[in-house]
């Protein structure tokens, strides 16, 4: 049983694991380390990065061994989806207002589901917009702006 | 009797109407969301987490105790009428759950699951009430040198006995540390990990990481694949079980319990291996064993019991010692922080309403589940209609506004997103997010007690091996990794965990 690389499930965890291993090692060498009786900033970080790319070389060496598929699909098309729902309903919420931003979440983030309707996401937008308001403004009394003339 | 004293304050302050309604609220959305297929407790938990931080701390964690065990309740419903199991713990109750309801005895099902629940959760809290406060003053005698050794234990044994991959789950333990290290460092004043964005150097946010890794990656897993047409749902006759279930059911109920009130204590096992443990003595000790998996009422009970008072159970070492055992744990003890409450032994001193509130809100929540669950089941049947399609934006859209809402910043969101990839390469690649959290929220303690102990030693590492109560902590960790690294021992806590799985 011959596994590609880019689906080797334990291979791929390495990897990753040494890459953020790295990065944090690369970055705590700007901390000073201190010494064991006074640990400076970079002491922590260096040796926990450290233990992480040896977790990252153990688990990597044995996806090449056994060579497990990683399972399923990925899910890369509703993942970016979702992802940018957050970040535009994050850069629209001060400009905007709370619920365009919303209404426009709700349409960014449906797009990653396997069927889109446009009338069942303006019905649920609506619903759940109407409950927002009802918990977020009403009920919690957070101060934000419903509209961008507001 | 003192413990009879602090339980009468205790309700007296979770029956002020105010925490009555907060408890109310939280059960009934923790079951509402928690009946919910493909959304367990975590992601409730993660997605609600900041909306309580809206509130003062009392009420909050009320809410949010009653979501944990009405999400935990909420799911043994869809299990039995569904066979799908919302999280790993009752993945059991489905097995000889949904059999019944096949055979047209949903009702008895619940109503079986709905009275081991309560009163396991019963026994449970009384276990907090009991013994919270003897090992909060045992753990009040810990210097750092104990604090740092019981931590590590700590996430080593969550780490080796919850299921899966034990090299993983520690790398993400240790992922988990380095992710809380991001801030400014107390000691220097320094910002580490910060990536030159100023809302880094007061360290990532707490829900920020729980929604990210727990939500986001479990939606996009769930969108994988599309959406399965119509589910066989059950007609649910009556409720009432006849006395002869009832019979059957005690000696289930009380083993259950008591499994279960050993396991939630424990970091790292909690309700799932507590409900696969107990259906396993179910089906050992029954006199015909073939009866299991087509519909034994002794499977829900047993299980079920087993199932919540690990649940209570595993609030002992979260409130005593501040130290949590699983995820949901430590999403409670991030809510802790977040109101503000250093948690550990302190809290039950510094604070005896919120933690005797808390125990007496949590009999009161257990009570209003049975209320609200025998005579409302036909409503939650309806919620399983809810298509997939719906709930994620919803979710989503309670994740969004309740991350934007605690600092009003959208630099917050953007690292939500970021999180949630990779949250979902991590649960993809078989990288367990649970251990990752309990790093997470233990880390900057961690590190401190680490500091503190070397400081008191003058450099001497060998402190945690010469006092003897964090020696003990230290042999327990190393006995724990050795057993784990045993290929007999780990072959037999496979074979526990698969032997639950549907067949």
């Amino acid at each position: 049983m011959k596994v590609p690389l880019q689906d080797n499930k334990d291979f791929l965890a390495g990897l990753l694991m040494i890459g953020i291993g790295s990065i944090a090692f690369y970055m705590a060498l700007d901390y000073p380390f201190g010494s064991t009786l006074r640990m400076g900033p970079g002491y922590f970080p260096r040796v926990l990065a450290g233990i992480f790319i040896a977790f990252g070389i153990y688990v990597g060496l044995r996806g090449l061994r056994t060579g497990e598929k990683v399972e399923s699909v990925w899910g890369w098309k509703a993942l970016a989806f979702i992802t940018v729902s957050f970040w535009v309903f994050g850069w629209l919420m001060d400009r905007i207002g709370m619920i365009p931003s919303l209404v426009v979440l709700f349409f960014v983030s449906a797009l990653a589901g396997h069927e889109f309707k446009f009338k069942e996401v303006v019905i649920l937008s609506v619903v759940m917009i109407l409950f927002a308001w009802a918990v977020f403004i009403y009920g919690l009394g957070l101060p934000y702006r419903l509209f961008w003339w507001d | 009797m003192d413990i009879f004293n602090n339980l009468i304050f205790g309700f007296s302050v979770a029956l002020s109407l105010q925490n009555l309604i907060y408890c109310f609220v939280g059960v009934f959305v923790g079951t509402a969301i928690g009946v919910l297929p493909g959304v367990g407790p975590l992601v409730t938990i993660a997605m609600l987490l900041p909306i309580t931080f809206n509130l003062p701390p009392i009420p909050a964690l009320i809410m949010l105790a009653g979501i944990y065990y009405g999400s935990q309740y909420g799911g043994s419903t869809t299990s039995i009428l569904m066979n799908l199991p919302g999280e790993t713990a009752s993945v059991v109750t489905c097995i000889d759950g949904y059999q019944m309801a096949r055979q047209g005895r949903a009702g008895p099902a619940l109503a079986i699951s709905a009275i081991s629940s309560f009163f396991a959760g019963c026994v449970g809290t009384l276990l907090i009430a009991m013994f919270g406060p003897p090992i909060a003053e045992m753990a009040l005698k810990f210097g750092a040198p104990e604090y740092f050794s019981l931590m590590l234990m700590a996430l080593i044994a969550a780490a080796c006995l919850s299921s899966g991959d034990m090299v993983k789950a520690l790398a993400m333990v240790v992922l988990g540390l380095l992710l809380g290290i991001i801030g400014t460092d107390v000691n220097s004043g320094m910002a580490r990990y910060s990536f030159g964005i100023p809302e880094l150097t007061d360290g990532m946010g707490f829900t920020v990481v729980a929604v990210g890794l727990f939500a986001v990656s479990e939606i996009v897993k769930n969108l994988e694949t599309p959406e399965k047409g119509e589910v066989f749902t059950a007609k649910i006759k009556n409720i009432m079980p006849t006395l002869a279930d009832l019979k059957a059911s005690i000696m289930p109920i009380l083993r259950g319990t008591g499994i279960g009130a050993f396991f939630g204590t424990l970091p790292g096992t909690g309700p799932s291996i507590a409900s696969f443990s107990a259906y396993m003595l179910e089906k050992k000790s029954a006199k015909d064993p073939s009866r299991f998996g087509k519909g034994a009422i002794e499977g829900v009970a047993g299980p079920e019991a087993a199932n919540n008072s690990a649940a209570q159970t595993a609030f002992i070492p979260t409130l005593t010692l501040g130290i949590p055992g699983s995820g949901t744990m430590a999403l409670m003890l991030g809510a802790l922080t977040i109101q503000g409450i250093a948690p550990g032994p302190q809290v039950m001193t510094a604070k005896p309403d919120l933690f005797w509130g808390l125990i007496a809100s949590m009999w009161i929540g257990n009570a209003m589940l049975v209320i609200l669950n025998l005579p409302l089941v036909g409503m939650w049947v309806q919620l399983l209609k809810i298509p997939y399609r719906w709930l994620f934006p919803s979710i989503i859209m309670f994740c969004a506004v309740g991350n934007f809402s605690i600092n009003n910043s959208a630099m917050d969101l953007y690292l939500v997103g970021i999180m949630g990839i990779l949250g979902y390469v991590l649960v993809k690649l078989e990288c367990p997010p649970a251990p990752l959290i309990l790093g997470f929220v233990l880390g900057p303690l961690m590190e401190e007690n680490l500091r503190r102990a070397l400081l008191i030693s003058r450099g001497d590492a060998t402190v945690f091996f010469t006092r003897p109560i964090s020696l003990g902590f230290m042999i327990a960790a190393i006995l724990i990794l050795l057993t784990m690294i045993l290929p007999a021992i780990r072959k037999k806590k496979i074979e526990a965990y698969e032997s639950g799985s549907p067949p």
